[in-house]
């Protein structure tokens, strides 16, 4: 008796006030909602710029503003594009090539990368002496690096395969905060637009929302059934749209804390690889494993657009911060720019 | 009766190492061949089908593991703890007697990894379908258990009576055989989970701590109608919709498409210095909410004016100096904590800011040990005085409207049709190849950047 029956009765109180306040708010569905809204019809985006130049997968690739990003491919080199004029402006080479990740500073000073060398490298692109130069390695992950963010200058959240997050300062090179929680390899992050809060989404099949302050994991969404591969935040802040290897995408709600769409058709069969939402949020790309990348009514949940050109998986896809213009990136070793 | 280790719905439930360990060895006692001899046993009047003594449990251990006896007994005692396995005649004490004291499997339906965590609502039912059966069979602990969930789930106790009167009615109508076993197959699944004496249940405790842990940041969550939320999402996409280039286009035009870059110059920092024009949708999009006017340099600047109009300028000074602070250098956060105590929060300072007597307190403590976060509660209340009280005016104001009638509405540019802008859209099969192909494209593209012009230049 005592202290375990204690933790019991609370748990499963806490539990089912969770659930029947979840369920009191189901009031009324979006589906009832939006049957108002007008139809987006069919949305054609073509490709209006090829960049070639990586020689082998690209793994990631992350807008830094909205002509410049960054893309990493396992032929071991990070390249920074001029995407309009499709220049090459940096090809970093790297020390190790199982990258898997990369992301552009906001500042537009700084990419990192990493990978199965479960380190995440900083690398200065405005160097005094115009040389690209490795600033900082933060090195203390046990698991691979699957994805890293920018918040500022001097912090950068990882996501690792040793199932936690970590952020990092950059200038010291240490661990401020460790979000643990995860069940499972996390396996991409995305970061709220009010920079307060973090969405990690992980082989646990379940995704959940971190506050970077005090390190607490304050929401948990499941009703996935397999590893969530890629998560992103609505641009309005307060939901969150995941994509997982059971081909479908779904939507949750922060504030009413349960999932309100989720987008599949018997039609797809294969894994969601990456996603990104349009500007407005009424539209959200998914790359596929099906060489594929299909454009979703946000609100309506139907499918209004494909994009077709890559030869292979479509491993990475990314919105300029403008909302001009969508880049996807593929085992092809191609990026595509469309809108 | 088939043994399935799979849970509802084939799909594999989180469960600690030990239980699948566990599950294994009693699927592998209950193998027909090789397992442990069940017989039929008396139980006062009835009898009980397939039940097996301790005895043959720990002998069985001691074959099957080649294992002494004292750990046979050991493991043994686990089954029973963990309710794979539970007691006939003192049902209540759970331990395992290698004698001929009687023992049967649990059904599979409540072992402890496909029905853990055991909810509230269950256990209500459970406590009420013997309330109701017999009145004062509850022992003391379960009285106290019942009166708390009474209590806590009240709204559903309605719900909770039906069903315990339901499954009891069901129950009548089986045989008292069946329905005795199932019976103490329930009882024993609730004096698992809720164990009213045994004190070792450390896994339990630290996967209940964990579970509680995760949960309680939610319940301090505030639950908005789905019906509400549903309604923003409809009205944000609304009113992004035209500032979405894929959804519906811009002017002058998408540099992706035409080639022309008059969109990126007219809105940029360069050009509103020397024109000091901006566009239309981008005044609009400041009255959408007070993050974009504030995220957007030049909305930043036309409300500090206003707000120097108003004398409460400061305000604006403090947020920004607090934003320096959230994301500047970690080095530098001491000196500029300094700075902004000095400039804004000591008493008497030029540009002091009027923070509630609390938020000041606790700022002011923080400040002896500052850190990268130490003034936010205070930039929050700034923030919010803001925005509820000079961000509306200042959409009302003669400053903002008259911005909004000024600004630029470019006109559309079509699309060049210069033969040269030709674009190979196939993709090459060796990425090797056309990097040379595709930098001369790009040195075309930027000698022709004006074909279009802003109506108002």
């Amino acid at each position: 008796m005592g202290e375990m029956e204690q933790l019991r009765k609370e748990a499963e109180s806490l539990k089912d006030e969770i659930t029947a306040a979840r369920k009191a708010v189901q009031d009324l569905t979006l589906q009832d909602h939006v049957a108002g809204t007008a139809v987006v019809g069919r949305v054609q985006l073509k490709t209006r710029k090829t960049l070639r130049g990586h020689l082998s997968k690209i793994y990631a690739v992350h807008w830094g503003d909205s002509k410049l990003c960054v893309s990493a491919s396992q032929d071991g080199k990070l390249i920074v594009w001029d995407s309009y004029t499709t220049n090459k402006v940096h090809a970093i080479p790297l020390k190790s090539s199982w990258v898997m990740t990369c992301a552009y500073a906001p500042s537009g000073n700084m990419v990192a990368c990493g990978g199965l060398d479960n380190m995440c490298s900083i690398y200065n692109l405005k160097g005094k002496d115009g040389n690209v130069k490795v600033m900082r390695e933060l090195a203390a992950h046990t698991g691979y690096l699957s994805c890293c963010r920018f918040l500022n200058d001097n912090e950068i959240i990882t996501s690792s395969g040793d199932c936690t997050c970590v952020l990092w300062d950059i200038e010291t090179g240490s661990q401020k905060t460790v979000f643990a929680g995860h069940l499972g390899d996390c396996m991409s992050l995305g970061v709220a637009p009010d920079f307060n809060t973090f969405i990690s989404g992980a082989c646990d099949f379940t995704a959940k929302l971190w506050d970077i302050r005090d390190g607490q994991c304050r929401q948990t969404f499941g009703g996935h059934e397999s590893d969530i591969n890629a998560i992103g935040f609505f641009p309005n802040g307060n939901a969150v749209i995941t994509g997982s290897d059971d081909a479908s995408c779904k939507l949750y709600d922060l504030r009413s804390d349960q999932e309100l769409i989720t987008y599949q058709d018997s039609g797809i069969m294969c894994g969601v690889t990456s996603l990104a939402p349009s500007f407005s949020g009424r539209l959200i790309l998914a790359g596929y494993d099906d060489f594929n990348c299909n454009i979703w009514d946000s609100l309506k949940a139907e499918r209004v657009g494909v994009l077709s050109g890559h030869d292979n998986r479509v491993s990475c896809i990314g919105v300029t911060p403008d909302g001009m213009a969508c880049c996807t990136g593929s085992w092809d070793s191609f990026l595509k720019i469309w809108n | 009766m088939t043994i399935n280790t799979l849970s509802q719905d084939g799909v594999q439930r989180q469960q600690m190492p030990c239980l699948t360990k566990m599950e294994r060895m009693i699927i592998s006692m209950q193998d027909p061949d090789m397992g442990i001899k069940l017989r039929n046993q008396r139980l006062l009047i009835t009898v009980i089908p397939h039940a097996m003594t301790g005895l043959d449990i720990v002998e069985w251990l001691i074959k099957k593991c080649s294992i002494s006896d004292e750990e046979a007994l050991h493991v043994g005692q686990l089954f029973v703890k963990y309710g794979y396995i539970y007691p006939l005649k003192e049902p209540r004490n759970l331990i395992l007697k290698a004698d001929d004291s009687s023992y049967r499997f649990q059904t599979p339906y409540y072992w402890m990894s496909t029905r853990w965590p055991a909810s509230e609502l269950d256990y209500a039912i459970y406590l009420a379908k013997k309330n109701i059966r017999k009145q004062g069979e509850l022992i003391e602990y379960e009285k106290e258990c019942y009166n708390a969930l009474h209590k806590r789930i009240n709204h559903t106790w309605d719900f909770v009576v039906m069903q315990a009167r339901e499954q009891l009615r069901a129950s009548k109508q089986r045989r008292k055989g069946d329905r005795i076993v199932l019976e103490c197959q329930e009882q024993a699944y609730w004096l698992v989970n809720r164990p009213p004496v045994s004190p070792e249940h450390y896994k339990l405790t630290t996967l209940t701590k964990n579970t509680i842990a995760m949960l309680t940041p939610w319940c301090s969550l505030k639950y908005i109608g789905v019906s509400n939320l549903n309604g923003s999402y409809v009205k944000y996409c609304e009113q992004y919709q035209p500032h979405d280039p894929i959804m519906q286009g811009c002017l002058p035009s998408n540099p992706w498409i035409t080639d022309d870059i008059m969109f990126w110059n007219m809105n940029s920092e360069t050009y509103m210095f020397i024109v000091a024009l901006p566009t239309k949708l981008r005044v609009e999009r400041w009255s959408f909410s007070f993050m974009e006017l504030l995220n957007d340099q030049m909305g930043r600047k036309e409300f500090l004016t206003y707000l120097e109009k108003e004398f409460s300028a400061e305000n604006l000074c403090f947020w920004q100096a607090c934003e320096d602070v959230r994301h500047g250098e970690t080095a530098k956060i001491p000196e500029k904590v300094d700075e902004v105590y000095k400039q804004f929060l000591a008493p008497g300072a030029s540009r002091w800011v009027n923070i509630d007597s609390k938020t000041m307190e606790k700022t002011l403590e923080g400040l002896k040990r500052p850190h990268r976060f130490v003034l936010d509660d205070a930039q929050m209340h700034i923030y919010f005085l803001m925005k509820k009280d000079s961000y509306p005016r200042y959409l009302k104001s003669e400053l903002y409207k008259n911005l909004l009638a000024r600004a630029i509405v470019p006109q559309e540019t079509k699309k060049s049709v210069f033969p040269f802008m030709r674009r190979q859209r196939h993709s090459s099969p060796s990425p090797a190849l056309a990097t040379q192909t595709a930098e001369d494209d790009g040195k075309a593209k930027y000698s022709n950047s004006n074909s279009g012009t802003a109506s108002r230049l």
